[in-house]
C-alpha cells in the first residue's frame, strides 16, 4: 500500500517536474503582434518628426504661442553655442544634445526638437515623415481591427486576456509581487497574470483607440463630423496634446512589456511569439505550483 | 553565453538593429518606389474621408471670442514682384482677378466686382501642416457664384489658383488646385476680409482662398488668377501644387 501511494505520487511528481512545451500564440496572434510592433515602430519616430515641424504643445483649441504647455527650442549661449531648451509648463530644462539642439545629419550642433537617431526620415523632413505616418497609421488601424475581431472571435480574449474573479481577489499579491520581481513560475507562467491582463486590456481598449482618435481629431476634414469629440477633449491643440501624451504612455507600456520579456525569460518568450511554443519549467519546490 | 556577454550583445544588437532600420528607413525615403507605396494612404484618406461624411458638411465655426490675437502669417508673408508691389502700393485699386480656362465666359473682375458678389462670412480654425492652428473670421466672394457666372464647361476638373508670390530662393510662383467638390463646398470663399478689415499683406492681400476642411498650404495667397482644368499634370511640377510639387500631398483633409 506504501509503496504504491509513493510511486503514484512519484509519477505525479514526474510529471510535473518534467519540462513540457505548450502552444501559446497562434500564428494570427503572432503575425499581428510583429505587424503591430512595426507600426507603433514608425508611427512613433515619423511623429516625433512630424511634432518638429513645430515643437510645441498646448491646450485648447488654438495655439497660444507664448504659453505653450511643452515646447523644445534652441537658443545661442554666451559663447555662441546651440543649446537646447525644454519648457514643461514655463520651467525650462537644458537639454542640449537630445531635445532642442543635437547633432544633425550635416555633423553640426543644429536647432531640432527630436534627435536624428529619433525621426522617419532622420534629416528634417515633414512630408516624407507624413507620408510614413499615415500609411502605417492605416496599417495600425486595420491590424488592430483584425486583431480584436480575431480575438473575440476566436475567444482569446475571453478565454487569456479577461480577469477571472480569482485574478481579481489576487491583485493585490500580484503587484506585491511584480514589485520584487517575483514571475509566475511552472504552470501559472503558462496564463497571463491579472497585471498582465488589465496592462494588455488598457492597450488595446483605452490607448490603441485614443491615439487613433486623437490623430483623427486633428483632421480638418473630420472634423466636420468629429467635431462634437474635439469640443469634448477641449480643441484640435488638446487633441495633439493628448495624441502626444498617449504616444508616451505607449512607449512606457513598451519598455515595461520589453523589460517583463527579459526578466522572464528572454529567449522562451520570444520564441513563443515567433513559433507559438512556450516551455513550462518545472518549479523545484513543487508546492509553488499548487498555489 | 555569461549574463554580462549577453548583455553586451544585446545592447550592441539593439544599437545596431537600430541603426540598420533607421538607415534602412532613410534609403527607402529616397528611392523612387517605397514613397509610391506610401502615397496609396492618400488615396485612402481622400476616398475613406469623403465616404465617411456628408459631401457640403461644414468645417466647426466658432463664436467671436474664439478669434486668435494674431492670425499667424506663415510661407510668404511679403511678396518682392514688381507687378504684386505695384498693386499693393495703389490699394489693389487696379487689382483684377482673371478667371480664364475651360470656362463659357472668361473673365476679369476688380475686387469691388468681387465684394458684389454673393458674400459669406465665417470664423473658422487654420489648421498648419506644421501641427499649430489660430481662429480668425473671414469674409469673402463665394467660390461657387463666380462659378456660377463663368460656366465651367464640362471638362473642368480642377480650379486652380495661381499667385503672385514665390518662396525662399526658388523663384517658382505659388500655386494650389482643389477639385469641384471643394469648389462648390460653401465655405470655400475668396476672402477679401479678415477679422473685419481688408486682409493685410502678410495674410494674403488682396485676396486669399479659404478652403476649410483640408490645411493651411491648400488656401493660396495673393491669388492673381483662376484657371479651371481638366488635369494638372502638365502643369509646373505636376502635382497640383507648389508644396505638393515638393512631396507634400495634394489632399490635405488630415
Amino acid at each position: 500500500m506504501a509503496s504504491s501511494v509513493a510511486e503514484t505520487d512519484g509519477s505525479a511528481r514526474d510529471t510535473l517536474s518534467r519540462p513540457r512545451t505548450i502552444y501559446r500564440h497562434t500564428l494570427p496572434i503572432r503575425i499581428m503582434h510583429w505587424i503591430n510592433f512595426l507600426c507603433m515602430f514608425i508611427l512613433l519616430l515619423s511623429g516625433f518628426q512630424i511634432f518638429n515641424a513645430h515643437a510645441a504643445l498646448y491646450w485648447g483649441e488654438t495655439s497660444h504661442f507664448d504659453g505653450p504647455l511643452l515646447a523644445m527650442d534652441a537658443r545661442r549661449n554666451d559663447e555662441g553655442e546651440m543649446i537646447g531648451i525644454t519648457t514643461l509648463f514655463g520651467h525650462e530644462f537644458e537639454t542640449t544634445g537630445f531635445l532642442g539642439a543635437s547633432t544633425g545629419s550635416r555633423g553640426d550642433v543644429e536647432r531640432r526638437a527630436f534627435p536624428t537617431w529619433l525621426t522617419i526620415p532622420g534629416p528634417r523632413w515633414l512630408a516624407m515623415a507624413r507620408r510614413w505616418h499615415f500609411f502605417f497609421a492605416w496599417l495600425f488601424v486595420i491590424n488592430g481591427l483584425l486583431y480584436v475581431t480575431y480575438s473575440l472571435w476566436s475567444r482569446h480574449a475571453s478565454r487569456d486576456l479577461a480577469p477571472t474573479r480569482a485574478d481579481w481577489r489576487g491583485i493585490g499579491r500580484s503587484i506585491v509581487d511584480h514589485a520584487l520581481l517575483r514571475h509566475p513560475r511552472g504552470e501559472a507562467a503558462a496564463r497571463y497574470n491579472v497585471l498582465q491582463k488589465l496592462s494588455y486590456l488598457f492597450v488595446i481598449v483605452v490607448l490603441g483607440p485614443l491615439v487613433v482618435l486623437m490623430g483623427l481629431a486633428m483632421s480638418p476634414h473630420m472634423n466636420t463630423v468629429l467635431g462634437w469629440m474635439v469640443e469634448l477633449v477641449g480643441g484640435r491643440q488638446s487633441a495633439r496634446t493628448i495624441h502626444f501624451i498617449v504616444a508616451m504612455a505607449l512607449i512606457a507600456f513598451f519598455f515595461v512589456h520589453v523589460f517583463e520579456v527579459i526578466v522572464t525569460g528572454l529567449a522562451n518568450n520570444m520564441r513563443s511569439m515567433i513559433t507559438g511554443r512556450y516551455k513550462i519549467k518545472p518549479t523545484e519546490d513543487s508546492s509553488d505550483v499548487r498555489d | 553565453m555569461s549574463g554580462i556577454d549577453r548583455r553586451q550583445f544585446l545592447a550592441r544588437a539593439l544599437t545596431a538593429g537600430g541603426a540598420f532600420l533607421l538607415g534602412g528607413c532613410d534609403r527607402l525615403s529616397q528611392s523612387v518606389w517605397f514613397p509610391k507605396v506610401l502615397d496609396s494612404a492618400e488615396f485612402l484618406n481622400r476616398t475613406v474621408q469623403r465616404a465617411l461624411t456628408p459631401r457640403d458638411a461644414l468645417a466647426t465655426e466658432f463664436p467671436e471670442s474664439y478669434i486668435s490675437p494674431v492670425f499667424r502669417p506663415n510661407g510668404s508673408t511679403d511678396p518682392q514682384n514688381p507687378a504684386y508691389r505695384a498693386l499693393a502700393a495703389g490699394g489693389f485699386r487696379d487689382y483684377r482677378l482673371e478667371v480664364r480656362g475651360l470656362v463659357e465666359h472668361p473673365m476679369s473682375l476688380s475686387l469691388d466686382e468681387l465684394r458684389a458678389l454673393p458674400s459669406r462670412t465665417q470664423i473658422t480654425r487654420h489648421d498648419c501642416v506644421e501641427g499649430w492652428s489660430v481662429i480668425g473670421k473671414w469674409k469673402g466672394a463665394r467660390l461657387s457664384a463666380l462659378l456660377d457666372r463663368v460656366q465651367p464647361l464640362p471638362a473642368a476638373r480642377y480650379v486652380m489658383f495661381h499667385c503672385a508670390d514665390t518662396l525662399g530662393s526658388s523663384d517658382a510662383r505659388y500655386y494650389e488646385s482643389i477639385d469641384m467638390l471643394d469648389a462648390y463646398h460653401p465655405q470655400t470663399i475668396l476672402a477679401y476680409e479678415l477679422n473685419d478689415r481688408t486682409v493685410p499683406i502678410e495674410n494674403g492681400a488682396p485676396l486669399r482662398v479659404r478652403i476649410e476642411r483640408q490645411l493651411g498650404y491648400k488656401m493660396a495667397k495673393y491669388i492673381m488668377a483662376i484657371e479651371l482644368v481638366e488635369s494638372f499634370v502638365d502643369i509646373k511640377g505636376g502635382k497640383g501644387g507648389y508644396w505638393e510639387d515638393r512631396g507634400y500631398e495634394w489632399y490635405a483633409g488630415i
